[in-house]
Formats: structure tokens, sequence, C-alpha cells
């Protein structure tokens, strides 16, 4: 099945055109990546997707269900985003059982302790951790704190803002194992945006890159991993990603 | 005792409960290490206690005249001597404590949530609303503060309900300001994004996540308006408007002392006195709530 | 010369905390030439602490001490502030992470980069005016007329960061530190204002000192190479032979990132235990 399907999608920001013409298809449990520098247009799909950017045109259907312009509660149980800054994606004051409880106290789903505690578990995280303030944990685990509050609901798609961009590279990598074993554990689709080649080379299936506002190219991981993209664009990307790895 | 000290500072809580108890334990020690909040603080617990045990600490009736002893100096029957008709001003003032703070927390507690309700909903919504509140507010916030309540009072009629209510509503314009700005610059941050994408409706996103945040500033504005509040009290009562006679609210004590302040001086500055140290309490306190809830200047609160 | 040109001996930088006082930086001591030399650490190893120290711009209640801290035969601990105002910017300057954070945004481009001239050096007004072009464009601004008009939030990240590069070598330093400089801006930018870096510390033959957490950045523009975890050294080699490296700290560093031609199915993670001492 189909998970995500956008076509012609144009967004836009008050007058100004953030992307033009995007079209994708997305299979349930693949992993597509959105690579692409600032400024390209990434997250405004994804803020499109989610529906926290709510003008534009054309069509955004997931998994057979076209979806309206702004936030849908019944979308935000098939469909949850992990944010890129773990500083800013808590909210200050409140728990990490806060934070987890909520999204199921708004859906009026029971056993809530349980569930809790079995997301808990699946992003390893110790349940000592579970009555902390945001400020209490380290940027990983804040990190480990956003994605479970993502899988609370038990979503099938999951859109992942720059996950790892602002993490320490140690940090970064206990990241990406976990987000790998979860999608396998709970056949999940994620729609991945970021601008660093070798985690989409870890994490991902396909991926297209954009360009102010365009899609480039669109190209399985195989590709990238031989280097072997078409567009100048494209091979530009790699080429300065090439430059960092010694 | 050290169980419950090792409760209170535990680094991985067992409850929503304790991480809240933690927090608050957390502040107030804080707190009590500032010296000018610590002062703070017990001048306003000292308030407190005089107002609850007035009838203790006050060594004669307030309203009880007495023409044989008018006007007499401080002494050890009468520590801070008598006014005009007799009465022990000690004993007034203690009792006047009570109405002052009647007067100071009745204003808080209606004024306070509702600009905090009102800015917040103008902050997170935006647009047109935004618009319509703030213009209301502005209206309120461009009459001086003094005089609205004058105009009120005379209105209404004088008394100290009515005060109260004029100081209110001349207050609540401040709290809005505030509590709107601070929404402002949280709006469109990531972790309301997020209890939006979880399907929290408007109401739930304001109580539950705005509110919260706007807690702090709202605390320490409040605490150092009260100063203010209980200054416009007396001015009010200064003039007649607020509290009526017989009862012993400082500033009509203070107007009243007024005509012979040359030769009695006590009997117009003993409730002046107690202005003063109440206020500047609620100053010391303020700040030093300030200095410790500030986001900035330490996340760990 | 016959001093290295800075030289560090058991640098310390302690805070007070609720727990007792902790050090960030824990008795490091290196030594620099006329040469690029990288530090490399992630969040909490202590390496802009080192920087910062340096240009003794830690104050109180963080405390630093040091057996020697060395700037070109200028005992720098010795130095009272007025003193070391006349060093920073002058002989030493640092280049932060984000411009949005470090340009004044009241002021504009041409403003702050005269500013940090006059600072040191009393001019007339011409001549600044051709200085500040002059150094806008070696910063490959290629209309320094316009630019230097303009105020920070008009420029670009990449801009930005070349203008605050201009701000801080416009007086001729003899070191430069740079905190981060790239890590603000898109990939494609990083590149072209590192070779700026590169290109004119080594025309100028400056000491730099280059602080990152991006361990492959680092071994790219610099010479020497130092690794910090935990406010300490653990790994100091050139820059050539980081595939060398001992400390497993740096070997794990080097193979938990993940590559383009990745075929791993799940990166190594650090085993903290093995070198933590906290």
């Amino acid at each position: 099945m189909t998970a995500l399907s956008l076509k012609n999608l144009d967004i836009f920001y008050g007058r100004t055109q953030i992307t033009q013409a995007i079209n994708l298809e997305i299979q349930e449990g693949e992993s597509f990546a959105l690579v692409g520098e600032s400024g390209s247009g990434k997250s405004t799909v994804l803020k499109a997707i989610a529906g926290l950017a709510p003008e534009w045109t054309g069509s955004i259907t997931a998994f057979g269900k076209p979806r309206g312009h702004g936030i849908d509660q019944n979308f935000s149980k098939t469909c949850q985003m992990v944010f890129q800054d773990p500083y800013g994606s808590l909210h200050p004051r409140k728990t990490v059982d806060a934070i987890l409880s909520e999204p199921l106290s708004i859906h009026g789903i029971g056993n809530q302790n349980e569930r809790v505690e079995d997301v808990l578990i699946s992003v390893g995280l110790d349940r000592k951790f579970r009555f902390r303030f945001p400020h209490q944990l380290s940027g990983g685990q804040r990190q480990r704190v956003a994605i479970a509050r993502a899988l609370v609901l038990q979503p099938k798609l999951l859109l992942l803002d720059e996950p790892t961009s602002a993490l320490d590279v140690s940090v970064q990598a206990e990241i990406l194992n976990l987000l790998k074993r979860l999608r396998r554990e709970q056949n999940l689709t994620f729609l991945m945006v970021t601008h660093n080649l070798p985690v989409v080379s870890f994490l991902c299936d396909r991926l297209a890159v954009m360009r102010h506002g365009r899609i480039v190219e669109t190209a399985d991981v195989a590709q990238l991993k031989q280097g072997a993209l078409i567009e100048p664009y494209s091979r530009e990307l790699i080429d300065i990603s090439a430059t960092h790895a010694t | 005792m050290a169980n419950v000290q090792s409760w209170l500072t535990d680094d991985s809580p067992d409850s929503r409960l304790q991480a809240r108890l933690i927090r608050l334990y957390r502040i107030s020690g804080a707190l009590a290490r500032n010296p000018l909040a610590a002062v703070g603080a017990v001048i306003i617990l000292m308030l407190i206690l005089t107002a609850i045990f007035a009838p203790i600490v006050a060594t004669h009736d307030p309203l009880l005249q007495d023409l044989t002893k008018r006007l007499l100096r401080p002494s050890s029957a009468h520590w801070m001597g008598t006014d005009e008709l007799g009465r022990d001003i000690w004993s007034r003032v203690v009792f006047g404590a009570r109405i002052t703070l009647v007067i100071v927390v009745l204003v808080a507690v209606l004024a306070a949530p509702a600009g905090l309700l009102i800015g917040a909903v103008a902050g997170y919504f935006g647009g047109w609303v935004d618009r319509l509140l703030m213009g209301i507010t502005d209206i309120f916030l461009s009459m001086p503060k003094l005089i609205l309540a004058l105009a009120l009072v005379a209105a209404l009629g004088p008394g100290i309900e009515n005060a109260i209510i004029a100081i209110a509503i001349t207050s609540w314009p401040g709290y809005a300001r505030i509590s709107r700005a601070e929404t402002m610059t949280f709006r469109n941050s990531e972790f309301i994004a997020a209890i939006r994408l979880q399907g929290a409706s408007a109401f739930r996103v304001i109580l539950g996540h705005v509110l919260p945040l706007c807690t702090s500033s709202m605390i320490v504005r409040v605490t150092l308006d009260m100063a203010g509040i209980i200054l416009t009290a007396a001015g009010l009562g200064f003039i007649g408007l607020g509290a009526q006679p017989p009862l012993p609210e400082w500033g009509a004590m203070i107007a009243r002392g007024r005509s012979f302040i040359l030769d009695q001086w006590w009997v117009a500055t003993m409730p002046g006195f107690a202005i003063i140290a109440v206020s500047l309490g609620f100053c010391f306190l303020g700040d030093g709530l300030r200095d410790v809830l500030d986001p900035k200047s330490g996340e760990n609160h | 010369m016959s001093h290295p040109l800075l030289a560090v001996e058991n640098l310390r930088v302690t805070f007070p905390t609720s727990r007792g006082p902790m050090d960030v930086v824990r008795g490091i001591s290196f030594s620099l030439g006329r040469e690029r030399l990288g530090i490399v650490g992630e969040s909490g190893s202590g390496k802009s602490m080192t920087g910062r120290s340096i240009l003794k711009l830690i104050r109180s209640p963080g405390t630093v001490t040091a057996d020697r801290l060395d700037f070109d035969g200028i005992d720098l601990l010795k130095q009272t502030e007025k003193a070391m105002r006349a060093i920073r910017g002058a002989r030493i300057s640092m280049v932060m992470q984000d411009p949005k954070f470090s340009l004044n945004p009241v002021m504009t481009v041409g403003e702050q980069i005269a500013e940090a001239l006059i600072t040191h050096q009393r001019l007339a007004r011409r001549e600044v005016r051709e200085r500040v072009h002059a150094m806008l464009e070696s910063v490959r601004i290629s209309d320094p007329q316009r630019v230097a008009k303009l105020y920070p939030h008009e420029v670009s990240g990449g801009m930005g960061q070349r203008v605050m590069i201009a701000m801080m070598l416009i007086p001729e330093p003899d070191l430069l530190i740079a905190d981060e400089p790239t890590s603000a801006l898109d990939v494609s930018v990083q590149a072209q204002v590192l070779d700026i870096i590169d290109d004119l510390v080594r025309r100028k033959g400056m000491g730099l000192i280059f602080i990152s957490h991006d361990l492959n950045l680092v071994s790219s523009y610099c010479d020497r190479i130092l690794v910090m975890n935990s406010g300490r050294v653990v790994e100091e080699c050139k820059a050539g032979e980081l595939r060398g490296a001992t400390h497993p700290y740096t070997r794990a560093l080097i193979s938990a990132v993940p590559r383009l031609n990745e075929t791993r199915d799940e990166l190594p993670v650090l085993d903290r235990s093995a070198w933590a001492d906290q």
C-alpha cells in the first residue's frame, strides 16, 4: 500500500511560494529521505503533511485517505513528527510522564500507565527518567523522549525533521541505531528531512534531492552509495559530503 | 527529617507530585539564599500573621474612643500613641493589616487571572482576536490608574468593596500585556507544534501548555504590583473614597492625621511606616522571585 | 622565533556548582607555533572553554588557573583586564559560531568592521573606509561598498560569518581562535568559509586554533589535532595520522560517524564507562 502520496504540491507562506510541483510516492514500510540545503523547502513539505503549513494546493494522501489542510485529530493517530531541536521540542514545565501521557488523554486511550512504560522501554529509557523535567535530561535522552512521544499513539508514518543534526556524534549514532531498530520492529514508514547524506545512507531506502523548492532528482540509496546520482546539483552535494570524510 | 530531605532532592522522582514538590523545594531554597528576598518574605509573613492574629496582637479595641485620652504620645501604654478620638493607633494599625491584606489579595485574585487569560488568548490566536482584545486592553491602559479608580468609585459609591473592584479593573490590562508578550515568544516553538500535532484543542493548549509558562512572570509582576495596589488603596482612602470611617484603613488614617502632623506627628506617620514596610516587603520579595523564576537566569527551575 | 606563539601548561577551568566545584578543563597542556591546531570534542569536552580561557573571557564565578599561559612571550595570567583588552582583537582574535548572535543587530556591517579597526589604531576616516572595503573583498564579498551599508539581518548566514571573519582579522592579529565557525552554516557554504580562513591564515602567517565537534572537518584544515573528552586531552596527533589514532575514544568517534557508502547495519556506540571518571 502507498503510505504517502504527494501530487503537485505547491506550498505557500503568505505570498511567497516555498515549493513547486512536488510529486512523491512512498510505500508502506519504506524509509524515504528528502535531502537539500536550508531554503530548499524540505522542512516545509513535512510541515504541510503534518498540517502545520496549511496554505497549499495539490494533494496529500496518506494510506489512501486524502488529507485536509490543517491539523486533523484523526490523522494524528496515523502520522506523527519528531522535531530537530531536542532542547526546544519538549515543554520545559512538564515531566516526561506528562509529555507521554497527554496524547493518550487527548484521544481517550486508557491503560496509560502501561503504554507509557512500554514506550519508554522501546526507546531505551530507564524508568528512573519518567518523572524528570526536560532540563534534567541530556540531549540524547531528550530526543529519545521526543521519539517516544511520537510513537505513543502508535502511528504508521513518522516524519523526521533532521532528528540528529543537533546531537553529538556519539549520541547521533545511538539515536540512528534506535530509529533503525524501531522501524524494523514496528514496520514504520519514515519520511526524513536531512542535509546529511551519510545518515541517509545508513537509514533510508530512497531519497529525493530538493533545491529551491523543487525536487531535482529521485533515486535509490544504492545509487547514492556508489556516488551515481545523475543531476549536477546532486553530484555537487555528494562531492561536498565526500570532502568531509577522511 | 533526613528522609524528607533526601526525598526532596531525589534525582529520579517516582511520581508527578514528587517532581513538582522537588521543584518547589528548589525554588524556595534559592529564594531563601537571596537576603533581600528573605527579608521581604519575612515582612509579608509578619503581615499575614498580624492580620490573622490581630485580636491577640492588638492591645486595645481599635474602635473604642476615649476622648480623655486624645492625641497621646507613644508610650508603654499606647505603643504608637492615640489619635484625635482617643483610639489606640497600634491596635488600629494592626487591624488595618487585615484590610490591607484583603484588598491586596482580592485585587490580585480578580485581576491577575483575567489579565493572564486574556493576554494568553490574544497572544496565541493572533490575528483579529489579538487586535480586538488588545484594543480593549489599550483603552483601559490609556487611562491613568488612579483617575479611573476614582471615577469608578465615585460612580459605584465609596466603600472598600468598590475600591477593590475599581483597582482590579485598572490592574488587569498590565497583566494581559505581559501574558501576551510571553505567549508570543513561544507560540511558534516546537513543543507547542508537537502538542497541536497530537490533536490538542486550542483550549487544552492554552490552559495546559501556554498558561503554565506565563505564570512565572505573572507571579513576579503581581508581587511587585502589590506595593502599588496598597498605595492606590491608601490614596483612595486618603481622599475618603476607599474604606469608610471608622474602619482603620491605613490611608484613611494618614488623611485624618494630616491636620496635626506637625505637633502630633505619630498619628499620620505610624500608618505611613506600616505602608512603607509592607510595600518594601512586596518589592523585595518580587525582585527575589524574579531572580529565581526568570528562565534566562537559570533553566534549573 | 625562540618561543612558541602560544604555550599552555596545566590549564584548569573550574566552575562552582551546587554539588561542589566542577572542573570543565582538567589540566591540559599544549603549544602552538605559526601553524593550524584543531581541538576536537563533543559538547561538555571543554574545548570552547579552552579557547575562551586563552583570551581570559571566562568571568567569575568561573576560575582559570594554569602553570603557564604564554602568548608570544607575554604571560597572559599576569595581564590586567586593561592589558588584555589591548591584546584581544589586535593580537588574538576569536570567530564564533553563529553570526546571528555575534554581530550587533543595530550597527551596519561596515560600522562593526570599522569599529574593530579603530579600537586599536587611530586612522583617518577615509583610510578606515578603504581598509574595510579591502577586507570585505579579501573575504570574497564582491560588492563591498553595498554590503558595508547592510545590517546583519540583511545578509545570509554565510556572508554574516565572512563579515565576522573580516571583523576579526582586520586588525591583523597573530593568533586566530575559531570556535565552531561553520557549524551554523549550510554544508556548501562551510567549505567556502573555511577556505577563506585557511587562505588568510596562511597568507598572514597566523596561528590558528580551530575548535569543532567535526573530526573530519578539522583534519582537512589543520596540521595537528587535539582530541578532548571530559576536560582532558586524550589524543594528540598530526592531521594526516588520524587513521592511526590510538585512544579508544578517538577510534570510537571516528567509527561512529556514518559514511556515504554505509554498509553497516548498526553504528558502533561509545562505551562511556571506559574512560568516564565522574
